[in-house]
């Protein structure tokens, strides 16, 4: 026992320190819902995972890919032909065809107006390992990245712990739905220079994670201006590219580049990618730092040794996402199922009087409950996480692990389940609300939301094809056409 | 006065070293302080002469710190020459002289002189400043020069031939057929297994599957002769051995702090501890008359050098079978490692992933053999293995970290978050490794190549004159060459592998990036080659060492 202790105190301040961040209660989440996971048949009244960014909605169609290309994944009788190159493949650029097809997904997931160039494209351990490796080479120990908030609870283990770089909230609030203002930035840069912390640059996620909004051209071009007028990076995550379900579109950094309208250092842009999100392989682990700067790029391959993608899975995903056709259907495919799952969630959410933060993008929405709070504060937010957690048996994210600046608020994953668990995610939900509808004040329903609604009586192809019809506000609803389309 | 109208300019922040770095930013950032500066001058009309002369000289200043700024990068210039004094400068030493070596690409030293790299407006990190700065050293030339000119039999006879990456292509067809065979099912299903995309595509344990780690412990123990029993819950795997070994010096030191390692030791291994982790390495030399085994004199001295120098060591990192030279670590050496790491309350690396390709009658021993005996050494023992070269798919990046000591491992555990293994990869692997016949089969057979090419490979040098240490693991042999360099320093062995890589077309890697202590040793792999190639490469060393021969 003593020999314990005197070897832990053997380990480092990274072993030993708490900056895994695990400890926050967006993981405590996760832990509550592995110990009591939700099965359909086993375990009906386990906890339902809904803290979990995954997208499912087209695993079929990757299901039936693999099966069509078996070649692909070079395993069988075949696809071994290639084994003897893959096997032994280890350079740290990455095959080839993989940053090829990577780099021309990027591209149609961006609808391709910017185009990617293999040879800017390094691999690393999914977007985890993306965000650390930009900032191991764009930041010393002590530097600081501003974050608009709320952001993703790993950014603070990503861009932190091994890296000792300091994340310095750029706050958001509900007020303005959110949107990052540069009042907001200038008010963080000069909290950064009065503490006599260097700002190494700004890191956008867009689309939003826990928000699911995308940032509008003219914000962006206002961002660039700013992070150039600082001499401080810019980097842009965008791992959730493709799932922009609805009007307005998405808008790259990398078009913003490529248009070249207004004055830019292209030495200041960074753009972390993944497949996790888009194509919905967290397992897959491919994470990718597009820099536009060659002495980023040339740092980062080399540091892509650290968490190379095993060249058997890149040599699958080459095989995947260089069959156009197939390429094409899924982004259409996924953006039609997350749209409608997406509406399908907020109309019933709406239905038992629960708002959420207007949104057109991400595996998640960004629910109000600052009604059912007690009072107003962060300690009331967790009371009522655990009920929902404990009561409602639901695995949500309380916005304070977000470092949201208002209490109240919670991330909610729809994608990651099929629609039997989400009807039963909802009736318990609205079991709860019916419960507690003494503790409801009515509100006057937010116009957008109505309009989410009467969306659903158009046929969801209409959204898709002329994405004006979703925000028209026409015809009543019927109960749900969603269920019906999809069993 | 110019003082104020640059740190005008500038954006905001003190740090003395962005000072540098804008200044030498050349002609575009000189203007934009200029024309600042003439305003202030000329709002001031008494004060223009008195400003405008300063400012001139601040112009050139800049010019010329600039320029002077670039010389280090100069190959010729006496300034990187200069630089050879401390030991863990050498790779950059050595780089620093090998461009000036004929019939280099320079295309090689392009990104290097690039102003972004040097340091322009865009400040990266000091990391990235001194990955950058690392030029490549001859082992990353000579893998590039394969890379570019790679020896084909049929198609391209005078290309380079690789004797320089430690893999094993000897017993590929035995993995391939295996797949051929079976493998459709472990990612496809098949028979009665559906294909679940949700088994490979969701998020996964990020420490590896658990099936997998009972199929890793079990390879392991089967390629350790069943020796030890490893046990699948200390387990934790990682993306390839390279970040294995970066996440353990992440647990067991912080920056700043150092590790003891033998030399020579393998190429990358610079990388791997130091570059991100701010860790130093502090060499340990081993040497000839010893067989290049650790003395533990030595490792004393080392420690204790250390110390004066303000350094606190937390552990040593060994490479058991070594990395370049071979050799296995006996029973005794491995006890008196762990005297005196319990004497200085220090932690053991020790990297193993050679553990299945050994050959020769000599007994492996694993760390982990002994710390299952000892309990009083359990938590300070860590043991690096990977797939890569045991299993011969170093493109799988499968690494692991086999430890006792439950806070490393909790620690570890959440660091694979930056490095897993891709879930595809896990449930091959999976399917591979529990079929116990084949991994038997695969491991003796493979032992039996490597050994018949090692004898041959060794006996070809021998006819050259070329003796190699005694060795008994690894891809590769460790030669001495000590006769043939034509001065007895690391220039005389650059100068000979300068000739292997360029007039015979062989690369080979120089003790040197291993930091050998002792000029002369070259490491050759011979893993790459097929039985028929020997001769050719022999052929091939004996144009060079003859003309060495008679100029000596």
């Amino acid at each position: 026992m003593v020999l314990m202790l005197r070897n832990q105190e053997l380990l480092s301040k990274i072993a030993t320190s708490n900056g895994h961040g695990e400890d926050s209660p967006y993981f405590d989440g996760w832990k509550a819902y592995d110990s009591d996971p939700f099965h359909p048949t086993q375990n009906p009244e386990g906890v339902i995972q809904m803290g979990l960014a995954e997208n499912q909605l087209c695993f079929n169609l990757i299901h039936e890919w693999l099966l069509k290309n078996p070649e692909a994944s070079i395993c069988t009788a075949q696809g071994a032909a290639e084994f003897r190159d893959i096997a032994i493949f280890q350079d740290y650029h990455g095959l080839a065809e993989f940053r090829e097809a990577v780099a021309k997904f990027m591209g149609k997931v961006r609808r391709n107006r910017a185009s990617f160039d293999p040879d800017r494209i390094v691999m690393s351990g999914g977007a985890t390992g993306a965000h650390e490796m930009i900032a191991f080479c764009l930041a010393d120990p002590g530097d600081a990245f501003l974050v608009p908030t709320p952001y993703y609870p790993g950014f603070d283990r990503d861009l932190r712990w091994r890296t000792g770089v300091k994340l310095i909230p750029v706050v958001c609030e509900s007020s303005n739905d959110y949107q990052i203002t540069i009042e907001a930035l200038e008010a963080a840069y000069e909290t950064a220079q009065e503490a006599d912390i260097k700002v190494k640059g700004l890191l956008i996620p867009n689309p939003s994670n826990p928000l699911g909004t995308i940032i509008t051209k003219d914000t962006l071009e206002a961002l660039v201006t700013f992070t150039n007028h600082k001499n401080i990076h810019l980097v842009c995550d965008e791992i959730y590219a493709a799932t922009v379900f609805s009007q307005p579109e998405f808008t790259s950094i990398a078009e913003i580049i490529e248009e070249d309208k207004i004055c830019c250092n292209r030495d200041l842009i960074h753009i972390i990618y993944s497949l996790s999100k888009d194509m919905g392989f967290p397992g897959f682990r491919v994470g990718i730092v597009y820099s536009y700067n060659d002495a980023v790029v040339s740092c980062a391959r080399k540091m892509s040794s650290f968490g190379l993608v095993s060249s058997q899975t890149q040599y699958l995903i080459a095989s995947m996402l260089a069959d156009d056709e197939f390429v094409d259907q899924f982004i259409v495919e996924s953006r039609k199922r997350l749209a409608m799952r997406h509406s399908f969630f907020t109309q019933r959410l709406a239905q038992v009087g629960i708002n959420c933060l207007k949104s057109n993008a991400g595996l998640f929405v960004w629910m109000d409950l600052r009604r059912l709070l007690k009072e107003q504060t962060f300690e009331a937010e967790m009371v009522l996480w655990r009920v929902i957690i404990n009561e409602i048996k639901l695995n949500v994210s309380p916005g304070s692990s977000f470092h949201c600046s208002e209490p109240g608020w919670f991330r909610v994953c729809f994608a990651n389940m099929d629609d039997k668990t989400m009807e039963i995610a909802l009736s318990r939900i609205k079991t709860f609300m019916l419960q507690h509808k003494e503790a409801m004040v009515p509100k006057k329903k937010l116009c957008w939301q109505t309009s989410l609604r009467l969306s659903f009586s158009s046929r969801y192809e209409d959204i898709m094809e002329t994405p004006g019809s979703f925000m028209s506000p026409h015809s009543p609803i019927p109960q749900s056409p969603l269920v019906r389309a999809r069993t | 006065m110019t003082g104020t109208g640059f740190s005008r300019l500038r954006s905001p922040e003190p740090d003395p070293d962005t000072k540098q770095t804008t200044s030498g930013a050349g002609g575009g950032t000189a203007m934009r302080v200029i024309v600042p500066l003439q305003g202030v001058a000329q709002g001031r009309g008494g004060l223009v002469l008195g400003s405008v002369i300063p400012c001139a000289l601040f112009y050139f200043l800049q010019f010329y710190l600039k320029r002077h700024r670039n010389e280090p990068k100069d190959p010729n210039s006496p300034a990187s020459e200069k630089a050879t004094g401390s030991p863990t400068q050498s790779p950059s030493q050595s780089a620093g002289q090998l461009t000036e070596l004929p019939g280099l690409p320079r295309s090689l030293s392009r990104p290097l002189l690039s102003p972004r790299t040097a340091g322009g407006p865009v400040s990266l990190s000091g990391r990235a400043n001194s990955i950058l700065k690392c030029s490549d050293s001859p082992y990353d030339i000579g893998l590039i020069r394969v890379e570019e000119d790679p020896y084909d039999e049929l198609g391209n006879p005078d290309g380079v031939i690789q004797l320089g990456l430690a893999e094993n292509k000897l017993s590929l067809d035995l993995v391939k057929d295996w797949l051929a065979e079976n493998a459709r099912e472990a990612i496809l299903g098949g028979g009665r297994r559906e294909l679940n995309v949700n088994a490979i595509a969701t998020y996964r344990p990020f420490d590896g599957l658990m099936d997998l780690k009972v199929a890793v412990a079990g390879f392991m123990s089967q390629v350790m002769e069943k020796a030890v029993s490893f046990k699948p819950s200390q387990l934790v795997l990682t993306a390839g051995a390279t970040p294995a070994i970066e996440m353990l010096s992440f647990c067991l030191a912080d920056a700043g702090n150092a590790f003891l390692v033998p030399t020579p030791y393998y190429p990358n291994f610079d990388r791997d501890v130091k570059w991100r982790t701010g860790i130093e390495i502090i060499h340990v030399p081993c040497r000839s008359a010893d067989n290049f085994n650790i003395s533990i004199t030595a490792l004393d001295r080392a420690f204790s050098q250390a110390k004066k120098r303000g350094l606190k060591v937390r552990g040593i990192i060994t490479s058991n079978p070594s990395n370049p030279v071979g050799n296995l670590m006996n029973r005794e050496t491995i006890y008196s490692l762990l005297d005196f790491a319990r004497e200085k309350n220090i932690h053991i690396i020790s990297n193993e992933i050679f553990a299945g390709s050994t050959h020769g009658n000599e007994e492996f021993v694993s760390m982990a053999e002994i710390i299952e005996s000892e309990d009083i050494d359990r938590d300070r023992v860590h043991i690096v293995y990977g797939l890569s070269n045991d299993l011969s798919s170093p493109g799988f990046r499968v690494g692991a970290i086999y430890s006792l000591n439950e806070n490393v491992l909790a620690a570890a555990r959440k660091l694979t978050r930056f490095s897993s293994i891709s879930a595809p990869t896990q449930q091959l692997l999976i399917s591979m490794l529990s079929d116990t016949e084949f991994v038997k089969r695969f491991i003796e057979i493979n032992r039996e190549r490597l050994g018949r090419m090692y004898v041959r490979f060794v006996a070809g040098l021998q006819e050259l004159g070329i003796e190699c240490t005694k060795s008994n693991g690894g891809f590769y042999c460790w030669a001495d060459m000590r006769g043939f360099i034509p001065s007895y320093s690391e220039k005389g062995e650059l100068e000979l592998w300068n000739k292997l890589l360029n007039a015979a077309k062989v690369n080979v890697t120089p003790g040197s990036c291993c930091h050998c202590i002792e000029p002369g040793w070259f490491r050759f792999c011979f893993t790459t080659l097929k039985e028929k190639d020997i001769p050719v490469v022999i052929e091939r060393i004996r144009t060079v060492v003859e003309t060495c021969k008679s100029l000596g």
